[in-house]
This record gives C-alpha cells, structure tokens and sequence, in this order.
C-alpha cells in the first residue's frame, strides 16, 4: 500500500481502541443489567474500576515524573472523607458528627459536586505542599510525602469533630454504581493521557531519570511536576469518594500503610509509566488479592481443607513484589503502552 | 602476565568495550592512551571487576578473572588508583593509606610498606592525621597512587594520576611513577597526556570509541604520524 | 512540683527517649550511609526481640540468657534480610530498594500477626522487677529503666566509637559508606562489611525494641513502626548517612517531643506526632541533608 495515508479520525490506531471501548461499554451495560448489584462479582468489579482509577493517578505522579510519591493514599483519605462527610444525610450527621460546625451540619450535598469537591480541596492541599516537595528528589521525595501521609492520618485520628477518629465513619450513602465508576476510569485515563502527551508531559519522560538534565531545563520541570502531582493528586481523592461511597464505612486505618503497599504493588506489576501498565496491573494483582482473601477463610480442596490462615495475602503479595522487582523491574507492560494496532493484527510488526 | 582477549563490555545497552585485546608483561609500564570516552578507564574498571564482561576473557598469571570479586582481584596483587582519585574524605591521611593494605595481614610489613609510601611522597607523612578531604588535588593524587601502594601490588593500574594537576605536580607524579617501575613494578597507566606518558612507557595502545587502533613500542607510537597530530599536537 | 524539678524531670525522660531513638537510628544511618537504602523493616527488629524474649523468659532459662539469645536472634535476622532480600536488589535505583524494604517490613509483620495474635501482649514480668523502681530524688522521679536505657546507650556509644576509629573492620565501615567503588579497588571485601553493618544494626535495634518494650509494658506485632518512623525522622534530621548526625537527631528528637508536649495546648497534644513530621518535611525542604550533613543540595 503505497497511497498516501488517509487523515481520518477513524484511524490504525483508533479503530481498535474504540473497539476495546465497544467491548467494555456493552460489558458493563450487561453487567449492570443482568447481575444483581449486591453480587460478589459486581462488587470485585467496582473495586477492580476503582482501584484502576486511583493507580492510573499514582502512576501519572510515580511513573512519569520520576516523583515517588508513597502518600498518595493521604489524598484518598481526603477525598473519602470530605466527599462523605458533605453527602451525609442531616439526620446521620446529627447523630454521628454531632460536633460539626453549623455551616457544614445543615448542609448535604449530591455525589458529584460532593467528589468535584472532595478533588479540588485535595488538589489545593497537594498544589501547596507540591510546591516545595517537587524541588527534592529520589528518596527524599518519598520521605517527606510519606510524612503526609502518616500527618493525614493523624489529623483524621484526632480531628474527632469532623472525622469520628479511629473510630469506624459509617452511615454513608452508597451513590457509587458501576457507571459511576466506569465513566471516572474512562475521565481517568483520558486526563492521565493528555497529561503525559502534552508538551509538559513529554518534557517530564524526557528529565524522569536524569536529574542533571532536568536541573538543566530548570524551573518548567518543576512546574510540569507540580501539574502532574496536583492532577494526580484530584483523581485520587475522587477515587477515594468512589471507595467511601461504595463500601459505606471505613475508618482511618482504610487509608494507611496496607491500602499504600497494595496500590503501589499494583504500579510495579504493571510497569511504572505505561497506562494501559496500570490497567494490566490492578487487574491481576486485585483479582489474586481477592483470591487469597478468600483463601484466608480456609479453603477446601475436595476433602483437604485448610485452616484460615489471616495475613497470608499480605505475606504472598509482598514475596510478589520482591520477584517482580528481582525478575522483571519493569513490570508485565516494561514501560511501554500496548500497542492496540499490533494486537488487532492491523499493523505487522516493524 | 595480565592479558585481555576480546574482551566486550556493555553499559546498558552502549557497547562500550568492543573486542578489546591486550597484554601487560612483567616489569613493563605499559599505558592506554585515548581520548575522552574512548573506553580507557572501562578497561581499567574491567580488569578490577567493578564490571562484567559480555564476551572476552581477563587473564592474569594463567588465571581467568571471571569469576572474582573487587577484593579477590587486590587480593592476586592488581590494584588500582582510579580517576578523580576518589580519596577517602572523611578519613584521615593514616586512615586512608591503612584502607590500602586492607587485604594485608602481617603487620610488619605493612609498617615497612607505609615507610616506603612516606619516603615516595613525603608530605603524606606530615598530614599523617589530617582529614584527607583537606588536602590538595596533587596531595591527594599523591595518597591515592600511596593507597593503591599499599596492599602490595605487582600490577599498578593508574587512571588519568595528571589530570587537573599544576605541571609541576605532574612531574612529581611521573617521577614517582617510573621509580615504582625501576624497582621491578608493573604499570599500566590511562592517561591523557600522551606526551610524559609515552616518555615513560615501554609500550602503548591507543583506544578509539572502545576498540584498539594502534599498539607498538612507545617510540614507534612517539614517532606515528596518526599519534602525533591526534594527541601530540604535532 | 517546682520548675526546675519538672524541668529535670522532663530532660531526663527526653534523654531516655532520645536514646531508644538514638540507638534505632544509628542503625538506620549505618545501613543508609553504605547502600543507600531506608531499611523499613528495622523497626520489625525491635518486633521480633520482644518477641523472642517474651517466649525465652517462658523457658525458665533466665534474663540474662534471654537478653544474650535474643540479641544474637535479632542480629541474625537482619543478615539473613540482607543476604536474601537486599542485595539482589544492591545497585537499584533508590525507589526500588525502598520499597523492597516495604515488602520486608510487610512481610514480617504479616508473619508475626498470622502465628501470633495482633493482640498487644503484656511485657511485665519479662523485663526483672527492679527496672520498674522508681527512684525519688527530692521531687523528680526517675524510674530505674530510665537510668538503664541512657546508661546501656552510652556504653553501647562508647564501644561503637571505638569500633570505627580503632579496629580496621570499622574504618572499613566508615570508608564503604564514603565511597563505595573506591573501597571495592583498595580490596575491601564490602560483603563484609554490609554484614557487619546490618549485624550491628540489628543488634542495637533489637535493645532498643526491648527497652522500649519495658517502657510500654506491652507488645504486638505492629509496635515497631512508630519508632522506626521517629528513628527515621531523627536520622534524617541529624544528616542521613552520619552516625554522629543520627544520634544528634535522635536527642533533638527526643527533647522535642518531650517539651512539645508540655508546650502546646492540652486540645493539640495528641498531634505532637503530626508536628514530628512536619518538621520532618521542613528539615527536608531546608537542608536537605540534615544538621550535620553537607550543605552541597542534590535537587531535582
């Protein structure tokens, strides 16, 4: 074929992405239609779209900007809590937060302003504390935003007339549905992706590991990072709206050192850098933690059963995560984003 | 008795040795000259086994060097005063020549190998218990070819001792370096500076982007045209 | 109670506390300095020797055997973790030892918390009964395991100075941390002296987890990560990488944390940890490399 290439929109490339987009939105519509809602399996695949959503974030601020971010799951907290306090009904205000100042105890507001809010609010705080943190770099950066986290949690402990403490926050409303959840991956992924191909974007690949270059390009590096990280850190707490609006109660410790190793864990499986990375990731790593959760229970193998053993999924995850980063550093997708063309057999390979 | 057969070393995926043959015989100084990223410390990184290699052997007095350790290497009397001299700045001068004779035991005679050290370069001897990071950049070349001294070496590898030094620092150097050489050492000396190291060398190679170009007596390399307009000057 | 006596009392318990975190983060600092690597599972270390002792008293073979077998236990484990899960990675760009270390911690934590209940465990009776006196000078008290933790430290201090000033192996240890591939060419067998970096480590990690359990009467599977975190902090504090900066920083951390607490509002004392680590990040946005690290940044 040697015409010229035709500037259509319905491109190589496009045509088996909106395929793949086809597939998932019919999946989801059978899904939402045909399962009963309070299933097992709807709900291993909200969390699934959740946790797809808030690594596809971590992987904008960890992977592309080289920023190594391990408080992230702060952001989560933030928007978990704030999005619910705002959606709690008057009366389960009154009766759980009897505390709350009076501009925030007679209001209640819808899911989406209350997740919009929830997001801006985290984006400031991330932009304020973003501005001096992204001038450090390797483990320095992750020291001092996991100082955040471990500050976030303890504000959300102590902050007992806005938070409840340690003690569980229930009462919330279960807004989130598998749409809800489907529409922000897809708002997800398209941010991440027009963050990491524009200018800035770009720019931050090129500096990721080179710190000599990036001191050479100077104060848009800086810039490009903080965007990064403010938009990452939005997404995230819209993430974490979703989770608190799904699982209805949770607690201070929801949002600490597991939910951050987990999340992470999902990032390294996948591949730093690579969306679609992210995506392959959650996936697998969620679905084996489910696996072993339930195998935690005890299992039984014809007449074999063993005994529950709590703890075991931490246990194996972390043994996971040491092969991966001793066998294959770069993850299942090494960086690279799949190749839809290839994969479709529109394209041969070069 | 040191010798490299096609030797192959890789940075990532930069093919930074590239067939590289050699030999380095008893009682010789023989030196690697090249310009800058021609491959010449890699070389010297190699034999010490700060690297592996991707093909080739490294054989030194019949043993193949594959398998070794940085500090098995001094061990078999191969050491090394690396470029930048990467002295020991928080330790004292002592400190830093006692790091030297680390693979040493017999304590006396490492006190009469600290003595000949002190008579090579005595200034060392007065900043005995001076913070080495507080020395001059001719001092501190000067402790770190003592350092490499210390632990005994039949081969001396020296990498880039002139650089950055006043010119009459590096005469000292070069005097040091031919008096090792005159009671029976082995040098294989990187450098730069083709012209002092040519006067002093029994034979030479010269390296172009990790491959050997040229190799010969020193006089014959001294009177190569190739040589001369490209690192003489001439 | 008059304010110099309060006052005396307050700087003893800082001491105290300083040097539990003291003795932490030089291990931290020791293993940070040569691999560059923030050891999270150190804090597991002080988790595993209250734990080994609390089973070891049961035994019947006394305090003194118990306090030697744990020591060696805890030391032990921490070469094993280095061998095993570190120096594979040894090399490794920063993020991926850190959170290699993360697995560990994880990894131990998770093991203790299957075979054992998360349940905290009382810590009496293994500890002897005479650290538990309190001493009465005039109106300062002074409990007895106050006066053992500055005492054991010191010692401990002492012995460590001369370590790495007097014996070959610790120069070694000193010049390894400097310059990593100039030891390697003056044939310092670095394996070495990362065991012997990590072994130290460990041992100190474990006294002052034991200590710290004798402070707190109790144990459980998660207890070592407050501490590590503060260790971590004063470390960093100090300048990261040096020992003397890891002990300074624990010392300041230790007083800090002490007359924060009778600083601030009794409504805000419970967020003294949350200002820990403010100023953790302030120290990190101002210098970097700590009070007694160089002033040289390494940004972006």
């Amino acid at each position: 074929m040697s015409a010229a290439p035709k500037r259509t929109w319905l491109n190589r490339q496009r045509l088996p992405l909106l395929i793949v987009l086809g597939a998932s939105l019919i999946f989801c519509a059978l899904v939402s239609i045909f399962a009963d809602q309070s299933s097992y399996l709807v709900r291993v695949i909200v969390l699934l779209g959740i946790n797809i959503i808030l690594v596809v974030a971590l992987n904008l601020s960890n992977g592309f900007t080289g920023v190594f971010s391990l408080g992230h799951v702060g952001f989560m907290a933030i928007g978990a809590y704030v999005s619910s306090i705002l959606t709690l009904t008057l009366e389960t205000k009154s009766e759980n937060l009897p505390d709350l100042p009076a501009w925030l105890a007679h209001v209640q507001f819808g899911f989406l302003p209350a997740l919009l809010t929830a997001g801006v609010l985290a984006a400031i705080i991330a932009w304020m504390i973003g501005i001096p943190l992204m001038r450090l770099s390797g483990h320095y950066v992750s020291v001092a935003t996991l100082g955040f986290l471990v500050i976030v949690h303890i504000v959300l402990i102590n902050w007992t007339q806005f938070t409840r403490g340690a003690r569980t926050f229930s009462g919330v409303l279960q807004y989130t549905t598998l749409w809800w959840v489907y529409l922000w991956v897809l708002i997800a992924i398209y941010v991440v992706w027009r963050v990491v191909n524009s200018p800035y974007g770009r720019m931050l690949l090129a500096v990721r590991e080179d710190s000599i270059a990036a001191k050479v390009v100077g104060i848009n590096v800086l810039r490009a990072r903080l965007l990064a990280f403010v938009v990452s850190a939005f997404l995230t707490a819209v993430g974490g709206g979703l989770m608190a609006h799904y699982l209805t109660s949770f607690s201070p410790a929801t949002f600490y050192f597991t939910a951050t190793f987990n999340y992470i864990i999902m990032l390294v499986v996948g591949g730093m850098g690579s969306i679609s990375g992210s995506v392959l990731g959650t996936v697998v790593v969620t679905l084996l933690s489910e696996v072993l959760r339930n195998a935690e229970n005890g299992i039984q193998l014809g007449t074999l059963k063993l005994p529950p053993v709590y703890g075991i999924s931490q246990i194996i995850l972390a043994v996971v995560f040491v092969l991966i980063v001793n066998l294959r550093r770069e993850g299942l997708m090494g960086g690279r984003e799949i190749n839809w063309a290839r994969l479709f057999r529109l394209e041969t390979p070069s | 008795m040191l010798s490299l057969e096609n030797v192959h070393v890789y940075y990532g995926n930069i093919h930074a040795l590239n067939g590289i043959s050699l030999h380095v015989d008893d009682g010789e100084l023989v030196t690697l000259l090249g310009s800058n990223g021609a491959g010449k410390s890699t070389c010297l990184h190699a034999i010490s086994r700060l690297l592996n290699l991707r093909q080739g052997t490294i054989r030194y007095r019949g043993e193949d060097f594959s398998r070794l350790s940085p500090y098995e290497v001094v061990q078999r009397g191969i050491s090394q005063a690396p470029e930048g001299r990467h002295i020991f700045s928080g330790l004292t001068v002592g400190e830093n020549l006692l790091m030297g004779a680390s693979q040493r035991h017999n304590r006396l005679e490492i006190e009469s190998d600290l003595q000949y050290v002190h008579s090579l370069f005595p200034v060392l001897k007065e900043r005995l218990h001076q913070t080495a990071g507080t020395l001059s950049g001719g001092e501190q070349q000067m402790l770190a070819i003592g350092r490499a001294l210390m632990s005994k070496p039949r081969l001396l590898l020296l990498d880039e001792p002139s650089l950055g030094l006043a010119p009459i620092m590096v005469q000292t150097i070069f005097a040091v370096i031919q008096k090792v050489r005159q009671e029976g050492g082995t040098v294989l000396l990187v450098e730069q500076n083709a012209r002092q190291a040519l006067e002093i060398a029994d034979r030479g190679y010269v390296l172009e982007t990790g491959s050997i170009m040229l190799e010969g007596s020193a006089r014959e390399l001294r009177t190569n045209a190739a040589v001369e307009k490209a690192y003489l000057g001439g | 109670m008059g304010p110099v006596d309060y006052l005396l009392q307050q700087t003893m318990n800082a001491f105290s506390l300083g040097s539990i975190y003291a003795l932490v983060a030089i291990g931290l600092a020791m293993v940070f300095g040569i691999l560059r690597l923030i050891n999270f599972a150190h804090g597991d270390l002080m988790m595993v020797a209250c734990y080994s002792a609390f089973f070891l008293i049961t035994t019947g073979i006394g305090f003194v055997a118990t306090l030697i077998i744990t020591i060696i236990t805890t030391l032990l484990l921490g070469v094993l973790m280095e061998r095993l899960a570190y120096r594979p990675v040894r090399g490794a760009p920063d993020v991926i030892m850190l959170l290699t270390s993360l697995a560990v911690s994880i990894f131990l934590e998770n093991v203790f918390i299957m075979f054992l209940s998360p349940v905290p465990r009382s810590f009496r009776g293994v500890s002897p009964a005479f650290l538990d006196i309190v001493n009465h000078w005039g109106a300062v008290s002074v409990s007895n395991i106050n006066l053992a933790t500055i005492g054991i430290t010191a010692v401990l201090f002492v012995l460590l100075l001369l370590f790495v000033t007097r014996t070959r192996l610790g120069i070694q240890m000193r010049a390894t941390s400097e310059d990593l591939m100039a030891a390697q060419l003056v044939g310092i067998n670095i394996n070495a002296v990362i065991m012997t970096a990590f072994a130290i480590g460990s041992a100190m990690a474990g006294i002052a987890g034991m200590l710290w359990a004798a402070r707190l009467g109790k144990i459980d599977p998660l207890m070592g990560f407050i501490p590590l975190l503060k260790a971590f902090v004063a470390a960093v504090i100090g300048g990261f990488g040096s020992l003397a900066g890891a002990v300074l920083g624990a010392y300041l951390l230790g007083f800090a944390e002490i007359f924060l607490v009778g600083f601030l509002p009794p409504s805000l004392s419970s967020y003294r940890d949350a200002f820990v680590f403010v100023l953790l990040i302030i120290v990190l946005l101002v210098r970097p490399n700590g009070i007694l690290g160089s002033s040289e940044r390494e940004k972006v």
